[in-house]
């Protein structure tokens, strides 16, 4: 029987990575050993003010054939993300966008209210919409019928590195809603990176991780094998749990005893 | 005067092809809003700065 290819499918689009890498926080000659080494196939990128004096382009140390994920940091509304989310199409990065919108910088926690419109009006405007979002089983249900392309709840609060805070929540996203869950922000570890994909969450995006790490491409690759085996593991089904007691692995006859 | 990116600038009765070009701008690279709309790159040639323009030129930066 010819193995089926495991692919990972958003908005009609498929990637054969699960590991969506951010490109915040360190330098541009790094990011393409980051894609390397992470085998990245999505990155994402922030939409700022030009400063003329900032002469280098971030698409330039992008590998090609990477598709580009521009995120709405900065808005603190729906009409601010979709205005954002414009300006990211007219740069020229294709039709997707991470919808993330804030309303304190204290927490940087995701307003799902202003995430429901913002998703509503740019799935109308033909936009693959990856929205941010706090894991509530209600809101990711609007966001479906919003016209999502995906769900992306956090695991943590973004760039602390504490792990999957709201695994029993993000749990419920994969268990009730068809459509890829990504766990995104938070993630510190590609053992929490693992954990999450053993549960079955269909992606992973990480950025802080990578770049507050000693060696950033080493990092990189670390969690691209995580993801790979939490996935691995993920298919093959875990084994059961035992309430209490124990079960033995070896035959349970012939011992050297009477 | 134009308020571009925030900041009033002596710019008015100028192409805005010839202000991006003159600040260091490289079109390939940027997207200008005009006056809370999109403008087309193929605009930023007979676009003409007016007083109480506001222009936001934005690029891509690194973000998670």
């Amino acid at each position: 029987m010819e193995k089926q290819e495991d692919c990972l499918v958003i908005g009609g689009h498929a990637f054969h990575s699960r590991f969506i890498l951010g490109s915040g926080k360190y330098s541009l000659q790094l990011i393409e050993a980051a894609v390397q080494d992470a085998g990245a196939e999505i990155v994402t990128l922030a939409v700022r003010r030009a400063n003329t004096k900032e002469q280098e382009n971030i698409l330039d140390y992008i590998p090609n054939g990477v598709t580009l994920l521009p995120n709405t940091s900065g808005a603190r509304n729906a009409d601010e993300a979709v205005r954002i989310a414009r300006l990211a199409r007219e740069l020229g990065c294709g039709d997707f966008v991470k919808i993330e919108i804030m309303r304190d910088s204290k927490y940087l926690l995701p307003d799902n209210a202003e995430t429901i419109k913002a998703t509503e009006r740019l799935a109308n405007e033909g936009f693959v919409v990856m929205p941010y979002m706090y894991p509530d089983l209600n809101v990711a249900r609007d966001l479906v019928e919003a016209g999502a392309a995906a769900v992306m709840p956090l695991a943590a609060p973004i760039g602390s590195n504490k792990g999957l805070a709201t695994k029993a929540f993000i749990q419920i996203l994969i268990d009730e809603i068809d459509l890829p869950i990504i766990v995104d922000a938070g993630i510190g570890k590609p053992s929490e990176a693992c954990e999450a994909m053993e549960m079955g969450a269909a992606a992973i995006m990480a950025n802080t991780a990578l770049a507050t790490a000693g060696n950033l491409p080493l990092m990189a690759a670390a969690f691209k094998d995580a993801i790979a085996a939490g996935r691995k593991a993920y298919l093959a089904g875990l084994g059961r749990v035992l309430t209490r007691g124990a079960a033995a692995s070896d035959p349970l006859t012939g011992f050297l005893h009477d | 005067m134009v308020k571009i990116n925030g900041e009033a600038k002596e710019a008015a009765g100028r192409k805005l092809c010839d202000y991006l070009k003159e600040a260091g701008y490289d079109s390939r690279a940027i997207a200008v809003e005009y006056n809370e709309a999109i403008l087309p790159k193929a605009d930023y040639e007979t676009t003409i700065l007016q007083d109480g323009d506001v222009v936001e030129i934005v690029c891509f930066m690194g973000g998670g």
